[in-house]
This record gives C-alpha cells, sequence and structure tokens, in this order.
C-alpha cells in the first residue's frame, strides 16, 4: 500500500468542513476564543444550509457584536441599545415573508432593552432572538451586568457581586419562558464541540419556526469573556463550566409552547 | 493502520491563537507554533498530523472559522 502524503488528502474533493459563504472575508473584532465568533459561524451555516441568504434580515446590537454586519454577508439593520426586539417586530411586520432575527449581549437584551425583550416576547412576535450571555458588559470593560454571577468580580464590583447591595442574577431566559408569546426557549453553549452541534440544531429549530408563525424563538448562548474575566481563552471556557452552568443550565426550557418538565 | 485519514489547513493570518481548537481534538493532533503570524499570534498548526481523522471538532469551535478539513478513505 502506498503512503499518503498530506498533498494527498488535501484536495477540493476531499474537503468536510470550510468555512460558510455567509461569512465575509473580514476578520472578526473578537478577542482570540471569543464565543461570538463561534455564534456568528453558527448563524451563518445555519442561513447557508436553509438556503435562505437573501430572505434574512439581522438585527445588530449595541456591544461587542454592534460590527456584525461586517462579518456576515446578510441585510442588517442596526438598532438603538436594547431595541432590537421592537425594530425586528417592525421589520416582520413590515416583511412577513423575510426571516428576522436579532442578535443580543446580555447588557443589551436583559439591561437596557428587558422592556423591548419582554413586551416582543409577550406579544409572540414571529422572529427569533440570539441572546449571548457571558455575565458581563464586555465592550465597555468587564462592568457587572444584571446577569453577572453571585460573588463574579467584575471591574465594578472587584470583590464580587455582592447580593444584599446589588441584587440577584437575572435568568432571562427562565423568565421570557413563562411568557405565552414564546414558542421555542433554549440555552446552549458553544465550548466544546458537542456544546456546538447542539447549539447549531437550537438555532436551526429557531429559524425553522419561523415559518409555523407560533411565536418568538428564543436562544440564549453562555458564552465566555475572556478579556473580560481576565482569563486565558481555554481557562475561561473552564471557568465557565464551572461556575457558570450550576447557575445557567443548558438546555431546551420551552419546546413547541409546552414548558419542559424535567 | 487507519483507516481514514484527515488533514487540516489553517489560514495563518486569520489565525488568533487562542488554542480553543487543541482540546477540542481527539487524537491530539494540533498544538500552538512557535513562530508567530503578521499580528504576533502563535498560530495552530497540526504538530502530529498522521493521527488526524478529519473529524471536524477544532474547525466547529473554531470562532474565527479559520480551519478547512480535509478527509479521506485509505483502501
Amino acid at each position: 500500500m502506498a503512503e499518503i502524503t498530506i498533498k494527498d488528502i488535501i484536495k477540493e474533493e476531499n474537503l468536510v468542513y470550510k468555512k460558510s459563504k455567509v461569512l465575509t472575508n473580514n476578520t472578526m473584532s473578537y478577542c482570540p476564543g471569543c464565543g461570538h465568533g463561534t455564534a456568528h459561524r453558527l448563524i451563518a451555516e445555519v442561513i447557508e444550509e436553509m438556503d435562505i441568504q437573501s430572505q434574512t434580515v439581522g438585527v445588530c446590537p449595541v456591544g461587542c457584536s454592534v460590527l456584525m454586519y461586517n462579518f456576515l454577508d446578510l441585510d442588517m439593520q442596526q438598532a438603538a441599545h436594547g431595541r432590537a426586539p421592537a425594530l425586528a417586530t417592525a421589520i416582520k411586520r413590515l416583511m412577513p415573508e423575510k426571516f428576522v432575527f436579532t442578535y443580543q449581549g446580555d447588557g443589551d437584551l436583559a439591561a437596557i432593552g428587558t422592556a423591548e425583550t419582554i413586551h416582543a416576547c409577550n406579544r409572540g412576535e414571529n422572529i427569533t432572538i440570539i441572546f449571548v450571555n457571558n455575565g458581563i458588559y464586555g465592550m465597555t470593560g468587564g462592568q457587572m451586568a444584571p446577569t453577572t454571577l453571585k460573588g463574579m468580580p467584575a471591574s465594578t464590583c472587584p470583590y464580587g457581586r455582592d447580593i444584599e447591595m446589588m441584587g440577584n442574577p437575572l435568568k432571562m431566559t427562565e423568565l421570557v419562558a413563562q411568557l405565552a408569546g414564546t414558542y421555542y426557549v433554549t440555552r446552549q453553549s458553544v465550548h466544546s464541540p458537542v456544546n456546538v452541534r447542539r447549539a447549531k440544531k437550537a438555532i436551526r429549530q429557531a429559524f425553522e419556526n419561523q415559518k409555523l408563525k407560533r411565536g418568538v424563538s428564543f436562544v440564549e448562548i453562555v458564552s465566555n469573556c475572556n478579556s473580560g474575566w481576565k482569563l486565558p481563552p481555554v481557562k475561561a471556557n473552564e471557568w465557565m463550566v464551572e461556575n457558570m452552568f450550576p447557575f445557567y443550565p443548558l438546555g431546551d426550557i420551552k419546546v413547541e409552547g409546552q414548558l419542559v418538565t424535567k | 493502520m487507519a483507516k481514514i485519514r484527515g488533514a487540516i489547513v489553517v489560514d495563518i493570518e486569520g489565525c488568533k491563537g487562542c488554542g480553543v481548537c487543541i482540546p477540542a481534538c481527539p487524537q491530539s493532533v494540533l498544538d500552538l507554533a512557535k513562530e508567530v503570524n503578521g499580528k504576533g499570534y502563535n498560530y495552530s498548526y497540526m504538530k502530529n498530523p498522521e493521527a488526524c481523522i478529519g473529524c471536524a471538532n477544532c474547525a466547529i469551535v473554531c470562532p474565527d472559522g479559520v480551519i478547512s478539513v480535509y478527509k479521506v478513505k485509505v483502501a
């Protein structure tokens, strides 16, 4: 048997994975190891697989992912801070045949945009919301967010979040699952291959649900912020598994309009 | 001998050297290079290319999508 060389393997016909065509060639502005990049890639792959690139309108938030329109080759709109679900409502009502999604961080969705999020979810707008939760305001320098865990240090609470003074961390995903307008609510993460595969399946489901016109599909992605957490990327993922997942457990919370009982 | 052989191509200038792909590899193929790219990052490379099975785990966790994966069946 002739020995096979690397050159024999690297041929067009043997290709099994490459970057999605929906992503542009711009280098993403995120820190090394940031979960935003993986989340963007998954959205791009789902849109490519469903072949809806020309029918999709995205709404970018304010935060690290504010420059999302430079990385995805889609029609995008920029919303004011926290107002992405309100803007997505308008887009979907004016163009009901389009696939509309918002992509928001925890500072955007759970703090400044709480009202818009809750009311869009309660009205049952037929949109997809992708919520990236890293427990911190990443872009502005790692300040405490509503989702910051108890005892978790941030630049505005260097000794850790004190529940008595700063209140409890907010579980936005469980909150919107209680509302009648949500159809599919799930929490995923993108730190390991198996979780990336599950998250992709969830995002695919969330986009497919728009065809059914049954209400909001809400996908939370628990992510890292290695710069804000002041950890190297792989260590940040380990910290996330140890500390974030006990409070933000992964899995489906509401499927086909019914709460999942565990 | 392994029945399936794989190989990856890393877009060296796009790699940010985060190293997330290294624990994702079940065959311990990957490592960060001693050399740096134009931005000063130690990019990911195949340290042990014979062991690669083309599972694409490294590529699906890569936040920057810089890894392309090739796979071939060896008769």
